[in-house]
């Protein structure tokens, strides 16, 4: 059970504004059916100021409660202020959110966005929330940095995707951010294994060669063996099976290289003897 | 109304019958069962008292086969790491096999496996949840020292062929070990072990209506395997540490009741599930039965809501004092939907609505029909606040 606050109780067990606005001037949607989520928002603008707001949720208490706090929180605001809307002023206005549930109050700031870039069209400009002014925000939902997350991988050895959610929580909730996660965590675990001298390239080719590839093409009554290396080109020898099976050039293109590519270098090349 | 509790398959109350067992084992009788006094043996009696209950329970001859667990998941995690450890190896002998569907007390353990080497499969169900075995044989290699199937699943209550896996299993290969988690089986359908190829059996006390925090492992005479805790002489070295005496008292009375109203739970726990089932499924239009397995066990049901997020409707189900669960109770920190809908491809429009009832001996007539009159309202009442108004109405809703 969440621990959620007598706020977002309220406010899932009596939502405010629900519903559809015919002939709205603006409708925003964030989220989508198959993430579990979707939040469509219905505004009434006159003379720039938001007269009226509606919305229809398919979600959790929390996104609930969010909707309906949002339509509050925007009924009367001029679209200037509006756009200045927060996920964190809508998390604050529940008396705050569960932080598995935050990227609740994310998808409400997404819908808001949405409708008042509809609105304005070609006139819409970007503004910078005050969230963002520091360093860039990667999880929004957790508010995690890129420096953080860069420090979970350089200083404290986070691998992959869960490491770095144990250690910050970034991308364990709306899990939008994953890509931009996986990609600082190529960037800098890619230049840890540059850092290997020639010696101790070596040393994890053969390694790797052994005890991960080999056993595989074990298993199709073939066999491996490791000639050389030089700078990034890994000269190779296949034995039995492979080396008269056709697929063998395959074989070694697919998952040799491959292989060494993902633990090694993204450099290597194989060559078969 | 006061509390109805259709979430028997996340845990059960305590039967009254087995708190009043255990309660001399709770003050007078504190003796360490391991010690060399009267009082103690009296500890120790009781213990093998309850291994005797917990083994007829389970349909096996020989009680010594039976050890006693804090709960299911160290019984899980003793079979499986303890068959890896004791068989594998990660050159020849490094595969193992399970289904998608399992509770996660086994796929983390896999996972885990993996991380450390090893290939695991996980072998797929129909969009009924069903197994079909001649795919999961085929995924047997020469390899392959292990294979884990679940007896029933806690989401949908679907039930598996154990035993006719598990022979045929080992005629392709007798020494692959097969691991089944009968935790949601037990006190719901027979289980009859002697006489099977099943090599490891676990089962959780708290799902039957003994107290959490007990638990055992089958395991069939001639299997090895490397303990999981290391320490005292206690449960024939298999598993270190002070037995648990007034808990593994309760656990044995509990399957003594288990099995004396395993026909009550067949016939009438079903009659009721079976009129939840029927009563939500024809009031409410966009309502659709995730438990479809031809095989399933009587107390549980898993229907889909669509365009209604699940724990939206149990809040509200809540408000009105009905306890149910979306997904499995593990599952649910984790925010995804649930693995084991997602495995028999249930569609997006209801796998975030899908809820799961499960009932139990305790569970009366007057309960099922409040459920009956209160789901439909609340479903009713969700309905207009989601987005997809045009596809609820096209329903009827």
């Amino acid at each position: 059970m969440w621990e959620y606050s007598d706020k977002v109780k309220d406010h899932f067990k009596n939502p405010r504004n629900v519903g559809s606005i015919e002939n709205a001037d603006a409708i925003g949607e964030a989220g989508a059916l198959s993430c579990g989520d979707k939040l469509k928002l219905y505004l009434k603008i006159d003379n720039g100021i938001i007269t009226n707001a509606k919305f229809q949720t398919f979600g959790c208490g929390s996104a609930v409660a969010a909707s309906s706090i949002l339509t509050e929180m925007v009924i009367g605001k001029t679209i200037e202020e509006a756009k200045k809307i927060t996920n964190k002023q809508i998390a604050d206005a529940l008396d705050g959110l569960p932080p598995e549930k935050l990227h609740c109050s994310v998808m409400g700031r997404e819908a808001l966005e949405d409708a008042l870039k509809n609105y304005e069209g070609e006139d819409w400009e970007e503004v910078t929330l005050e969230d963002e002014k520091q360093s860039k925000i990667i999880c929004h939902c957790f508010e995690v940095t890129e420096d953080a997350i860069i420090e979970a991988v350089t200083k404290n050895g986070a691998r992959n995707l869960e490491d770095i959610g144990r250690l910050t929580g970034a991308g364990t909730a709306c899990g939008r951010c994953k890509e931009l996660i996986q990609n600082i965590i190529n960037k800098y675990v890619k230049n840890e294994k540059e850092k290997l001298n020639p010696v101790q390239k070596i040393i994890k080719i053969n390694t790797i060669i052994e005890t991960v590839i080999a056993p595989e093409l074990k298993k199709d009554m073939g066999d491996i063996e490791l000639v050389n290396v030089d700078g990034n080109n890994v000269y190779v020898k296949l034995k039995g099976h492979c080396s008269s099976c056709a697929n063998s050039k395959l074989t070694l293109k697919n998952f040799v290289e491959t292989k060494l590519k993902e633990l090694v270098d993204d450099e290597i090349v194989v060559i078969n003897e | 109304m006061k509390n109805v509790y259709l979430d028997n398959n996340a845990t059960t109350r305590i039967d009254d019958k087995v708190i009043e067992k255990m309660m001399p084992y709770l003050t007078d009788n504190y003796a360490n069962p391991s010690s060399m006094y009267d009082t103690a043996h009296v500890c120790a009696n009781a213990i093998e008292e309850a291994r005797c209950q917990v083994a007829d329970f389970l349909g096996v001859k020989n009680e010594k086969n039976i050890i006693f667990t804090s709960c299911a998941t160290e019984s899980a995690n003793t079979a499986i790491k303890g068959v890896v450890s004791h068989y594998g190896n990660k050159e020849t002998k490094n595969h193992i096999i399970t289904t998608q569907v399992e509770h996660p007390c086994v796929l983390s353990v896999y996972e885990n496996l993996e991380k450390k080497g090893y290939k695991a499969t996980y072998v797929p169900v129909n969009e009924n949840g069903e197994l079909n075995i001649d795919s999961l044989l085929s995924k047997i290699t020469p390899e392959t020292i292990l294979v884990s199937v679940m007896h029933a699943n806690n989401e949908t209550g679907a039930i598996y062929p154990v035993y006719d896996i598990a022979r045929e299993v080992k005629k392709i290969n007798k020494d692959i070990k097969v691991f089944v988690d009968g935790v949601q089986a037990a006190g719901k359908i027979p289980i009859e072990l002697e006489d099977t190829d099943i090599d490891f059996y676990s089962i959780s006390g708290h799902k039957f209506h003994a107290p959490k925090g007990v638990g055992a492992l089958y395991v069939k005479k001639g299997n090895l395997f490397e303990p999981l805790m290391l320490g005292g002489h206690q449960e024939n070295s298999l598993r270190a540490g002070t037995q648990n005496t007034p808990y593994i008292v309760g656990l044995g009375e509990a399957a003594k009741l288990a099995k004396e109203n395993l026909t009550y739970e067949l016939t009438e726990v079903k009659r009721l599930r079976d009129k939840l089932e029927n009563g939500i499924l024809s009031s409410v239009k966009n309502a659709k039965l995730n438990s479809k397995s031809s095989q399933r066990v009587p107390n549980t049901t898993n229907i889909g809501f669509e365009y209604i997020e699940g724990e939206l409707i149990l809040l509200y189900l809540n408000e009105l004092n009905i306890n149910a669960s979306s997904g499995s109770a593990c599952t649910s920190g984790s925010l995804d939907p649930s693995h084991v809908l997602r495995a028999q491809k249930v569609p997006f429009t209801s796998l975030h609505g899908s809820i799961r009832f499960s009932l139990s001996r305790f569970t009366t007539e007057e309960e099922v029909d409040y459920a009956i009159k209160n789901v439909p309202e609340v479903i009713k009442k969700l309905a207009r606040i989601s987005p997809f108004q045009d596809e609820l109405k096209a329903l009827g809703l």
